[in-house]
């Protein structure tokens, strides 16, 4: 895809240092994304497009004070208009790239914001679409998958590679689920998922820093040994004392006066759990701890150049250690919304999976807590997108909604919107 | 502050890489420790900045007795330290790697960046340079760096500073400068130690000089030595300077490449339009500070990036992407600049290294079997011409010393008919006596009709082997000028000057 290459400016003078001449590439992948997404809408939208209209609704239970006027959509209308759309954006990114000028990121997010508005509307066909019911469930699912990415942040940031977010969030999972039947107190289960999902993490620091053991294969172990273990304890203890041990009563959802009010996005982020507002509150945190204070500086420094972070006296294992475990403890609590904070009861492997997707928002997310919090919220409404088409009963095969968010996970991680950058460090054992 | 080395010794296993080392260093003094690589130089500052522990002797500081246990300790003494391989965070800026380590803080253990970058300003300013304390050090020269790495010693108000081969990196301006401060330093009251096995630096800067050799300290030398005098004590026995060659007898038009150019992933040029001609029988040697592009340059013409655009040829055949097996079949021998990363497998065998190129064929592979007893025969006389020392053809290529291993290299490159001789970086960390052997075996290549391309960043070397010179800069040839050009002419062009007109020798 590269053809021809030309100066950007000159090579500087001497001595001159401010000046990079740069030699361009053009880069073609954006326009071929933008034409074969161009393409597919045309077919969906107009050889298979559906007539009658779709209504958008945006009325919550509870909560509304303003209201929201529900908004109807002539599909076929629509469709047509964002192929056009779709057609017009593609041939402009080929100026883009032409003039040799980068792609603006809100142009991507442009293009990807009318397609899918018109997929909805497609899919909805002659029927009404919760707007809020959407992206409550988007939020909602995508609460272990932040949970399990900040966690991942803070251990890659420090150097080592978490694999076992799987796994944590499965001991945290469990533990929540045990220990919030028995004592009858939330508080006690979110502390105690956060200790389970710590203790994995002293495993991994343990045999990844004290012992040098390759990262990746000390995770998957982990992850195999977790899940064996917590399905050992299930069928064992759990089902010989259901009522006791999982049983737990689900964190109640409340909503935030005032802010719940707000229309749309009001119900949507501020109507949850208790455990979604820890996480709001975990992203602030590991955001305000990796950049702004000395231990972010540091847990950043031994991620990038241990050997400098070691020669000014910074103890790298020690801060590789806690940053692991800080990390751990962040997304055990978010294996908790797997039973206290959804369904209530443990079952046999009920993260099934989400701690990969976590990890690939981590990548995805560029190993910024911000961002990869975003990348989560993606992955979790795709993965709700999924379950909301297949109620409407949308033309669509439900197999193939099954496949959604690993397609967007896939598509996301193979750098299509830009690749990122890891941690200098990250997964390399530091030998003093 | 005064401090003072005694008897210090280090072993690792059998090794003694330091024995018994005694120095004292003087504030207000520039002290160099000269010594060949590998004589233990490193290992000695290391232990004195608490990075290794110390097995017998002490360190003492206004005649107190110290313990180090870690560089922190050091640096509360009043040690601070400039790397080789400079200790900084790429991705970080400046004044977060000035303040790395002893962070201030304000409210809620928030960073005092405000307070990091008034600190950073005002000890440049002492010595007379600016910076911009947010750069991120990856976005600057190294030059520039390496000044960073000064200041965050001084922030901590160091009052003995250890270079250690500080100008390994830089152009010679940039030397130059780096000497300047260094004597405002030693003005300040500071001690300065300067570890170094590049004799005019040490005799252009040191007030005492200490010779270390095999990990013992051989002697002081005034700074009015002869060269060959501080050589002599470095290596142990009189050396040649300079290798002796004959003039160059180029024939035809060998290696020809026109308009070379190659971008890497941040579209940053790394090869822009690079053109030359290497003829038969001649070394061009190409100058320049490391990563101008020279790694690329070579392998580039030895088959590898294949996005490359432009012609490479040898003798009209292309070279241009064609993979390094196939520019191997060319006839094209290439001593890669890291000789244990791209040049042996450590874990193999003598041998079996010197067959590596030849892996796909006759004569060392017939019907898919090794020919071992040939493979035997031809490395035992291979390690008798190239004097390799190594117990045996079986022992594993990681066992042998640095010159060695280097030899070994050679010695499978040259075995065959070559077309073109690439050799980048030969001699780096090599001892005198390896640098002498090698030398003498590319001028013999040379002098045998191969052409040949040598990359250094040592203008020594450059000198000493080049039949013409091509100094590259940020990707591209500044120009190709006669072996005899001043040096200053070619450190200017280090930096990117342009050559005038009458000095270019196409």
């Amino acid at each position: 895809m590269t053809s021809a290459i030309q100066h950007a400016e000159p090579s500087s003078a001497p001595g001159s240092t401010t000046t990079v001449a740069t030699l361009r590439l053009r880069d073609w992948k954006t326009p071929i994304a933008f034409g074969i997404f161009t393409v597919i809408a045309a077919i969906l939208f107009i050889a298979y497009g559906r007539h009658g209209d779709a209504t958008f609704t945006f009325t919550s239970l509870s909560t509304d004070v303003v209201h929201v006027p529900d908004l109807p959509i002539n599909v076929w209308g629509f469709g047509i208009a964002a192929t056009a759309i779709a057609a017009v954006m593609t041939v402009v990114s080929v100026a883009y790239v032409r003039s040799r000028r980068d792609i603006p990121r809100w142009y991507l997010a442009l293009f990807a914001f009318v397609l899918l508005v018109c997929f909805l509307a497609w899919a909805t066909a002659g029927e009404t679409l919760p707007i809020i019911g959407l992206l409550g469930g988007a939020l909602a699912l995508s609460v272990p998958l932040i949970f399990g990415a900040l966690g991942g942040v803070m251990s890659e940031r420090s150097g080592v590679v978490n694999i076992v977010i799987e796994g944590q969030l499965l001991a945290g999972a469990f533990v929540s689920a045990v220990v919030t039947s028995s004592t009858g107190s939330a508080i006690a289960g979110l502390v105690a998922a956060g200790v389970a999902g710590m203790l994995v993490s002293f495993v991994l620091a343990a045999f990844s820093i004290t012992y040098y053991v390759d990262q990746i294969i000390v995770g998957v172990v982990l992850n195999v040994l977790v899940l064996g273990l917590t399905n050992f304890l299930f069928a064992t203890v759990l089902t010989q004392h259901p009522t006791t041990l999982n049983s737990p009563k689900p964190l109640p959802t409340f909503a935030i006066p005032g802010l719940s009010a707000i229309p749309v996005i009001g119900p949507v982020l501020f109507n949850q759990t208790a455990i979604v507002y820890v996480m709001y509150v975990a992203v602030a945190v590991v955001f305000y701890l990796l950049f702004f204070t000395r231990t972010g500086l540091r847990i950043r420094s031994v991620g990038e150049h241990p050997r400098a972070a070691d020669t000014v006296g910074i103890d790298v294992s020690s801060a590789r250690f806690w940053s692991v475990s800080f990390g751990g403890a962040i997304v055990g609590i978010g294996g908790a919304f797997f039973t206290i904070g959804s369904v209530g009861a443990f079952s046999e492997d009920v993260s099934s999976g989400q701690g990969y997707i976590a990890l690939a928002a981590v990548i995805f997310g560029g190993w910024h807590p911000i961002k990869a919090t975003f990348a989560a919220l993606l992955f979790g409404f795709a993965n709700e997108l999924q379950s909301e088409l297949s109620i409407l009963g949308s033309p669509v095969p439900s197999q193939f909604l099954l496949m959604l968010p690993y397609i967007v996970t896939i598509i996301a991680v193979a750098g299509l919107v830009g690749q990122s950058r890891a941690p200098g460090a990250d997964g390399k054992p530091y030998f003093k | 502050m005064k401090l003072e080395l005694r008897g210090i010794t280090k072993r690792f296993g059998s090794l003694v890489a330091n024995d018994h080392i005694d120095l004292a260093i003087e504030p207000g003094e520039i002290h160099c420790i000269l010594g060949e690589n590998g004589a233990g130089k490193t290992t000695l500052m290391n232990m004195l900045y608490g990075l290794l522990p110390i097995d017998e002797g002490e360190i003492l500081i206004d005649g107190v007795a110290q313990h180090f246990t870690s560089p922190r300790d050091a640096m509360r003494a009043g040690i601070g330290m400039v790397h080789q391989h400079f200790m900084l965070v790429p991705v970080f800026t400046v004044a977060e790697n000035v303040i790395l380590g002893h962070e201030q803080t304000t409210f809620a253990g928030h960073l005092n960046m405000a307070a990091a970058r008034v600190r950073v300003k005002e000890i440049a300013a002492q010595f007379g340079f600016h910076i911009d304390p947010d750069a991120r050090i990856e976005d600057l020269p190294v030059g520039v760096q390496q000044r960073v790495e000064i200041i965050k010693a001084l922030a901590l108000d160091a009052r003995v500073l250890v270079f250690d081969e500080p100008t390994a990196v830089l152009t010679p301006q940039e030397t130059d400068e780096l000497m300047s401060i260094m004597r405002q330093l030693r003005d300040s009251g500071r001690a300065i130690v300067f570890i170094t096995h590049k004799l005019r630096e040490v005799r252009e800067v040191a007030d005492r000089i200490t010779v270390v050799r095999l990990g013992k300290v051989v002697g002081s030398v005034s700074p009015g030595a002869s060269d060959a005098e501080m050589a002599s004590m470095m290596v142990g026995r009189a050396v040649e300077l300079t290798v002796a060659k004959g003039p160059a007898k180029p024939g035809e038009a060998a290696l020809v490449v026109e308009d070379l150019v190659l971008a890497d992933r941040h579209h940053l040029p790394v090869l822009d339009h690079v053109s030359f001609t290497v003829r038969r029988g001649e070394i061009l040697a190409v100058a320049g500070v490391q990563g101008n592009g020279q790694t690329e340059l070579v392998e580039t013409l030895f088959g590898m990036h294949r996005d490359a655009t432009g012609t490479a040829t040898i003798d009209g055949k292309n070279l241009l992407g064609i993979g390094s097996r196939a520019a191997i079949e060319a006839g094209v021998g290439f001593v890669p600049e890291d000789r244990q990363r791209d040049g042996l497998v450590g874990d193999f065998t003598v041998a079996e290294n010197l067959m590596l190129n030849r892996s796909a064929g006759p004569p060392f592979v017939r019907h898919g079997g090794l020919q071992l007893r040939l493979l035997r025969r031809f490395a035992d006389q291979k390690i008798r011409e190239f004097d390799v020392r190594t117990p045996s053809a079986s022992t594993r290529a990681r066992q042998l010393s640095g010159g060695n291993q280097q030899k070994l290299v050679l010695a499978r490159e040259l075995s065959r008919d070559l077309r073109l001789l690439i050799a980048a970086q030969p001699t780096r960390g090599l001892d005198v006596g390896s640098i002498e052997f090698v030398h003498e075996r590319i001028i013999a290549a040379r002098d045998e009709g191969v052409p040949v391309v040598v990359v250094s960043t040592e203008l020594d070397e450059v000198t000493a082997l080049a039949d013409r010179i091509a100094v590259m800069y940020r990707g591209a040839i500044v120009g190709i000028v006669p072996p005899d050009t001043p040096r200053d002419v070619l450190g200017l062009m280090m930096a990117g000057a342009p050559v005038d007109g009458p000095r270019q020798a196409a």
